[in-house]
């Protein structure tokens, strides 16, 4: 994929995007030369393991990594059609928001205990509306009807402590989508969230997103919650996406060995299994790469050209492609098996 | 919040109390007063008229009782060094000690907070590595030896300012200067380490996100929380400030309360000593209520708690 405009509604292109981690010890390589893109509307999945490059990958969307270790090396992060990796930082801040914005993981922490829900709400409004008091926080209220916080106006004089994880998540949302942005990356915002209260809070997310038409990263190591909520799913191992796709077509068809073991190791209702199913070994450390597939010494498919060069994108399907030897035509060593979806899959 | 402070006030009332009583017995634990008012040569006689007098031959809880009471109404006794009431004494005494303190408090904050700020914002950089030294210095050096080498250099050698003694701003400066430089060290470093706690957290990366410009991000959505630290020691500041004063005007001959209780020390006038000790009580556990009162404010999860 080159820089040339694709679709028009086209959003959000990604080229060859790799930060590193610069630490005294050792370079990592937190993320390594990513590309995709993402559409107008469109939810896109990003899934792998912890340590594996998702947040950074969502940090550097929007120019805030962890200074001055980590750095943006290489790429274009193209956004409505502007390379922001070539924006100064006072033209960040009026990306930062009104164009992109970010739901973070944990709620109890991301919300400032020092000032009030309705300020940190009329805050976040002001950015975009320089308004009177009043109207600002008529706007305020608003925003907290639309992820549904119970009698807003009362809330608004709450401070963060004085509310419950999935009331924080859903202010931390308003904040979120308070400039209108385009784009929402949504990093894991669920995880501290229990069980019942996930499910409100994605199905909360689709509707404002089928409202608004707004564009979502979703990041998150559960397959389960790629199943509801993503068009279409980048799988990410060790700083690079393996294989990318629509969200059906990874699940029936997955075709990296990675892939297919990942979602062979999401436990199955209807089945009973004396072990969980798991993948062998460790991931690499990102400061200490192998010079070949990241996942060939994991891999039972592995041949000595895995081990030696990275292997190149080869597609699937339409708009599904994988990184791995063994599924170019010319590959001798052991094919691999075909996969069979397991009956009652997630979703 | 209300509730939050009469309860405080009731606490701190109970502390006077505990103080008090220390005060008072320690002043009876020090030895017999008389043996240090009157000389050797005292007959037996004039000795117990004396004791009578003073009320010194009744029951200590008694004893106890007549000194709280003269303490509320502001009988403080009679120094018998100056020979004048100790209430007219401090009167006399404490403007000059707490315009020195204030002087000393208004510098460590506006040198202190903006360059613990600075230190967190620009974390790692020559201007970070320059108040870690200005820092370790002002914690390790004794006040006194701090004071004498300010007094030597711009006093002394230069010439700029007068060694010692009360007048106008220019007699403050180096008192001043050298009453407040532990403190300036202290809160400094505790700012700069809160600030860099603050700059970490979640919230920040939150407020980032939402586009706000940096200097409100760290004027607004960090100084306020890395306040926290820093006030707790507010109290300790206090402590600070009182025994350095004694050092301090001490050491510029300024004639305040420490350089009093020094006299009277000196002279084993305990009447002063014990009234000042309970003042400087007084004083310490009022200013541990307002700081608990401002803690409150600033954090509300302590007001609600």
């Amino acid at each position: 994929m080159t820089a040339v405009q694709t679709a028009t509604d086209t959003i959000l292109e990604v080229n060859n995007l790799k930060t590193y981690i610069f630490t005294r010890a050792a370079t990592v390589k937190a993320v390594d030369g990513i590309s995709f893109d993402l559409k107008k509307g469109e939810t896109l999945g990003i899934v792998g393991e912890s340590g594996c490059g998702k947040t950074m990958t969502a940090l550097s969307l929007l120019r805030l990594v962890p200074r001055p270790a980590g750095r943006i090396v290489e790429g274009e992060i193209v956004l409505n059609g502007e390379d922001i990796l070539q924006k100064s930082e006072d033209e960040m801040r009026d990306v930062r928001g009104r164009q992109i914005s970010m739901i973070l993981q944990d709620p109890q922490t991301s919300l400032n205990p020092v000032f009030t829900i309705g300020n940190q709400l009329r805050e976040a409004l002001g950015i975009a509306h320089r308004e009177n008091k009043s109207s600002m926080l008529g706007r305020a209220v608003d925003a907290l009807r639309k992820v549904n916080v119970a009698a807003p106006e009362r809330r608004l004089d709450d401070y963060p402590h004085q509310m419950s994880g999935g009331m924080k998540q859903r202010v931390v949302g308003a904040i979120a989508m308070s400039c209108e942005p385009g784009i929402i990356i949504a990093d894991e915002p669920t995880t501290a969230l229990d069980v019942t209260i996930q499910l409100q809070y994605l199905r909360l997310l689709k509707e404002i997103q089928a409202e608004t038409g707004l564009a979502i990263i979703f990041i998150t190591h559960d397959f389960g919650v790629v199943a509801r909520m993503c068009d279409r799913v980048a799988v990410m191992y060790a700083g690079r996406i393996i294989e990318q796709g629509d969200v059906r077509d990874i699940f029936s068809r997955p075709a990296h060995p990675y892939t297919q073991a990942l979602i062979n190791s999401v436990p199955k209702l209807e089945e009973r299994v004396d072990r969980l199913y798991s993948i062998e070994g460790q991931p690499p450390l990102l400061s200490n790469l192998p010079e070949g597939c990241r996942f060939a010494p994991r891999c039972p498919y592995a041949s000595d050209r895995c081990l030696e060069t990275y292997p190149t994108s080869i597609q699937i399907a339409e708009a599904h492609h994988a990184d791995c030897w063994a599924l170019h035509p010319d590959w001798d060593g052991m094919p691999i098996a075909e996969y069979v979806a397991p009956t009652g899959t997630t979703g | 919040m209300q509730r939050f402070i009469v309860l405080r006030i009731l606490q701190g009332l109970l502390a006077v109390f505990v103080i008090s009583l220390i005060v008072f017995a320690l002043s009876r634990v020090a030895g017999d007063p008389l043996a240090a008012i009157l000389d050797d040569e005292a007959g037996k006689e004039q000795i117990e008229r004396l004791r009578q007098s003073w009320g010194l031959d009744k029951p200590l809880h008694v004893q106890y009782f007549t000194y709280m009471r003269r303490l509320l109404t502001g009988d403080l006794g009679v120094s018998f060094r100056w020979d004048r009431p100790v209430l007219e004494l401090i009167a006399e005494r404490l403007p000059a000690t707490v315009q020195l303190s204030a002087f000393a408090l208004v510098i460590t904050g506006i040198i202190a907070f903006p360059i613990g700020v600075l230190s967190a914002v620009k974390k790692d950089s020559w201007f970070d590595a320059s108040g870690k030294m200005f820092a370790i210095l002002g914690q390790s050096a004794p006040t006194f030896a701090v004071g004498l080498i300010l007094m030597w250099l711009f006093a002394v050698q230069l010439g700029w300012l007068p060694t010692s003694g009360r007048g106008g701003i220019k007699h403050m400066l180096l008192p001043g200067f050298a009453l407040g430089y532990y403190n300036v060290a202290a809160i400094m470093r505790l700012t700069r380490s809160s600030m860099l706690d603050v700059l970490d957290t979640e919230y920040v990366k939150l407020a980032r996100i939402k586009g706000i410009p940096e200097w409100k991000i760290v004027w607004k959505h960090c100084f306020r929380n890395a306040l926290i630290g820093p006030l707790t020691y507010f109290s300790l500041i206090f402590a600070v400030l009182i025994t350095g004063s004694v050092v301090i005007e001490t050491v510029f001959a300024w004639p305040g309360l420490g350089l009093m209780v020094i006299e009277a020390i000196n002279s084993k006038d305990h009447i002063v000593v014990q009234a000042v000790v309970m003042l400087f009580a007084l004083l310490y556990v009022g200013i541990n209520i307002v700081t608990d009162i401002t803690y409150a404010y600033v954090d509300p999860r302590i007001r609600y708690g």
